[in-house]
Formats: structure tokens, C-alpha cells, sequence
């Protein structure tokens, strides 16, 4: 049984995220968490608006909050954020890896680490390498990957550079990956 | 499905706090109670570019290699910092601290955890503006030797420099940030103004006691990288360092929610995470 999904995304992110998040239910079995590259930029207005979309519970993570299945905890502009093993969050000011922060292999790493084969991870569009290392990490410890197929992702590099080092268990276009993940959460 | 499959990570859950209690035995610097992820995270970093096999084969290194110990040393200090981060926190203290420091004679700041030192000069610079800076003494702490030594320099290279401006403008800054600053051979040099208020000194939040009665305490982004059990014990340290109706002011992100001390403090800017010490 699955316990937790992860999602990264940067460049293209918002219409990715919009194309997924309002497909879960208000009792999805999973937490969620996303990082999503922003600049500096605050993403409230962008939670907002995806809160109207959407029957989840979907906040900002706060430094140790303890983690809820039905909920999409979003990485605060500025912060890294990781899973602890008492099953918290943690924030982080740490240096930007990739010219992000938030990193996306920052909460990939550390939520293979704690959810090990009970993680779904999925990397969507983006302009940059961050993610890759991570999503490695996540199928290292038998997590369940799901890239976007760089095909049809607003941009490519992203998946493009995940998929050059490592074979994710599933290449998907945007519009089917709701549907796997809904899927997934379902199995046992 | 290998049984053995987890076994690297149980290992390592169980090596780290060795480690940390070897570390702690030997050199006296305490990172029990750090936050685990954090301290996972830059120990597993540590390791594959040492290219260690395990944490137990570090924690043979780290016993009998001093510096090898400075350099984790490096790797568990939290160094990250610029001029004005988080220009809101800047243009809120002007307003809702700044008036009620006006009305002390003599003003002592403590900066906990000041790193590299930048942000404890945007404080100077701050108060030069606000015609305090005369009034007040600051000392500014931190652990890390190395980046005490920076801070006492005040001088920074100039690749920054664009967003130190942006930010200065940002927080309110009252003249332009150039005329705090001169530059020379691609670096930037804090004018003397400043730093003759500023006392830097080394002091560990950890294993350190009260370290001086003031009237203001910025820690920022520092907690977060602490357990609960710690963030307790430093609040309730700066809670004995303040005076009556101190300021303590914390990183955006950090609270003293759920905190043992969350009552003993009045919620000046919530956003900002500026409070003020009760009168009891």
C-alpha cells in the first residue's frame, strides 16, 4: 500500500499541477507533496486558485507538520522541504541545488528514504535538471516512478534528463497520470 | 521482494545518532538534536563525496582526523545568508520595533546564529537610518569560527550585489545601499560605522548558557534545523536573555507555536514572526 506521493515540476508547472490535482478526491488515501520552481515568486495566489478547483485539502507545509493522508502539502517559496522519519515535515534555508529552492531532489531523496517502496514520484515539465537524481533515488528504493513523456511536456528538459538516467516505470502524457495515480492508490 | 532491500537505510538510522554522540564525546559540539533529515541528508552527502562506505567508517575518520571534523563541521553549519533577506521582516521591524526601541536609552542586540554576518549589517544599517545605531551595541554570535571571521571582515564579493540592492529597496531602505558600502578589488567593503557596534563573538545555542541581557533577539532560520526538544530549550534561553518586553524576532517560517513558551510571548507580527516578551 502506498502511503505518499511526490511531485516536482518547475517551467510549465502550473497548467501541469491544474491538469492533476483537481482530479483527487476529497478523500484521496495520500499525502501529497509538490515542489514547484517559482523564482522568488509567492505561489499563494496560485494555491488559491487551485484550491477552487479541487476537492483535497491543499496548504502550504509548515516545519514539523505532522503529515495527513488527503492532503497536498505545497514547499514554500524559499524553503527545502523534507520528510523526517517521525513522519513531520522539515524546512529547509539550505544553498539552492540547481538553482532552486525549493529542490526537487531535496524532497525526493528524502522521501525515498522514509517511504521507500510506499512512494509514488512523478516529475512533470521543466527547464532544468533537478528532480533527475531524485526520482533515481525514489526507484533505488523501490518507489513507483512516473515521468511525463517529454513528448508532450511543455518542457522538455526535465523529463528528458530523468529518463536519460534511469528507466521510470512509466512514460506518461500529462493527461493520463491522474488516472495512474488514482489507480495506483486504489491497489490492496 | 529482497528482505534485505531497506537494510543501507535501517543502518543508517542507526549509525547517526553513533555518530552524533562520537562527535559530541570527542570534539563537544552537539548535533543530537538536530533535525534528523537535515542531518541525514548532509552526512549521506558527506559520505558519497568521501566516498565512505558506510557512516560507521566516517565516524572511524571523524574520531582520528581533526580535519576531517572541521570540514562536517562545515557540512552541519547553516551558512546561508544575504543583505536584508526577507525585505518584509526588514520594512515590519521598522514599523512595529523600531518606535518602541526609540524609547530606550541604550539598546543591546543579540543576533544568534549571524554566519557570514549579512544580514546582522543590514540591521546596522537599518538602525543607522533610523538614528539608533548610536545607542545600541549588538553582538552577534555563531559556532562557526570560520564564518565569525567573515562577518568581523564585512567584506563580500560583489556577484550579490544586484539582489542585495533589490532588497535593501525593498525593505525601505532610506538612501541607497552603496552609501554603506565601497568597493574595491571586486569586493565590497561595510563601512566602519557599522561594524564599530558590532561585537562578534562565538557562541553555541546548544551547549552555550545566557550569554548577555538585551532588549532584542534576532535568531532566523536557525530553529528550523532543530528538534522540538532543542527549539524548546533555545526559546526558553532566549526567553532568560531578554529583558521585560524584549523583541525576539525569528525566521518566517519558525514560530513559537506549540512551543513550551508560546504564552510567555505576545504575537507582535505573525506574518513576520516578530514577538514580544510578556511582562509576568
Amino acid at each position: 500500500m502506498f502511503r505518499a506521493v511526490v511531485i516536482g515540476t518547475s517551467y510549465g508547472g502550473l497548467d501541469a499541477l491544474k491538469a492533476i490535482i483537481p482530479h483527487l478526491s476529497k478523500d484521496f488515501p495520500l499525502a501529497v507533496f509538490v515542489v514547484l520552481h517559482i523564482g522568488d515568486n509567492k505561489n499563494d495566489s496560485f494555491i488559491r486558485h487551485l484550491k477552487k478547483q479541487s476537492k483535497v485539502k491543499i496548504k502550504e507545509a509548515e516545519e514539523k507538520e505532522e503529515i495527513k493522508p488527503g492532503t497536498v502539502y505545497f514547499a514554500p517559496p524559499n524553503y527545502h522541504i523534507l520528510i523526517e522519519n517521525d513522519s513531520t515535515i522539515a524546512l529547509s534555508a539550505d544553498p539552492k541545488i540547481h538553482h532552486s529552492r525549493p529542490s526537487i531532489d531535496v524532497l525526493f531523496e528524502s522521501a525515498a528514504w522514509h517511504f521507500k517502496n510506499q512512494l509514488i514520484g512523478i516529475l512533470l515539465t521543466g527547464l532544468n535538471k533537478d528532480g533527475a537524481l531524485g526520482i533515481k533515488e525514489i526507484q533505488k528504493y523501490a518507489g513507483i516512478t512516473i515521468v511525463e513523456d517529454p513528448e508532450t511536456a511543455i518542457a522538455t528538459i526535465m523529463p528528458a534528463s530523468a529518463i536519460e538516467i534511469m528507466k521510470p516505470d512509466y512514460i506518461l502524457p500529462l493527461d493520463q497520470i491522474s488516472k495512474k495515480i488514482i489507480e495506483l492508490s486504489e491497489l490492496y | 521482494m529482497d528482505p534485505n532491500q531497506f537494510e543501507d537505510l535501517e543502518n543508517i538510522d542507526i549509525e547517526i545518532p553513533l555518530f552524533l554522540e562520537a562527535i559530541f564525546q570527542k570534539y563537544g559540539y552537539d548535533f543530537r538534536d538536530y533535525s534528523k533529515a537535515h542531518i541525514k541528508r548532509r552526512l549521506m552527502h558527506r559520505m558519497a563525496i568521501g566516498k565512505f562506505n558506510s557512516i560507521s567508517l566516517m565516524q572511524d575518520k571523524v574520531l582520528r582526523d581533526k580535519s576531517f571534523f572541521i570540514s562536517l563541521l562545515e557540512d552541519l553549519s547553516i551558512n546561508v545568508t544575504e543583505m536584508f533577506r526577507d525585505p518584509e521582516f526588514y520594512s515590519s521591524f521598522r514599523e512595529q520595533v523600531v518606535p518602541n526601541l526609540r524609547t530606550y536609552p541604550f539598546i543591546k542586540i543579540w543576533h544568534a546564529g549571524c554566519a557570514t554576518g549579512e544580514e546582522v549589517y543590514s540591521l546596522a544599517i537599518l538602525l543607522k537610518e533610523e538614528n539608533l545605531l548610536d545607542r545600541c551595541q549588538i553582538y552577534a554570535t555563531d559556532f562557526n569560527r570560520r564564518v565569525l571571521d567573515i562577518a568581523k571582515l564585512g567584506i563580500y564579493p560583489t556577484q550579490d550585489l544586484e539582489k542585495f540592492n533589490r532588497n535593501y529597496i525593498e525593505s525601505g531602505g532610506k538612501g541607497r545601499l552603496s552609501d554603506y558600502y565601497t568597493l574595491k578589488y571586486g569586493s565590497l567593503k561595510l563601512d566602519q560605522s557599522l561594524s564599530k557596534k558590532i561585537v562578534f563573538a562565538d557562541h553555541n545555542l546548544v551547549t552555550d548558557t545566557v550569554f548577555a541581557e538585551v532588549n532584542l533577539i534576532l535568531c532566523r532560520n536557525v530553529l528550523i534545523y532543530f528538534n522540538k526538544d532543542l527549539q524548546n530549550k533555545v526559546i526558553n534561553l532566549f526567553y532568560q536573555s531578554l529583558s521585560s518586553s524584549g523583541f525576539l524576532c525569528l525566521g518566517t517560517k519558525e514560530s513559537l507555536r506549540f512551543t513550551q513558551l508560546e504564552s510567555n510571548f505576545a504575537n507582535i507580527d505573525s506574518s513576520q514572526k516578530i514577538y514580544k516578551k510578556r511582562i509576568n
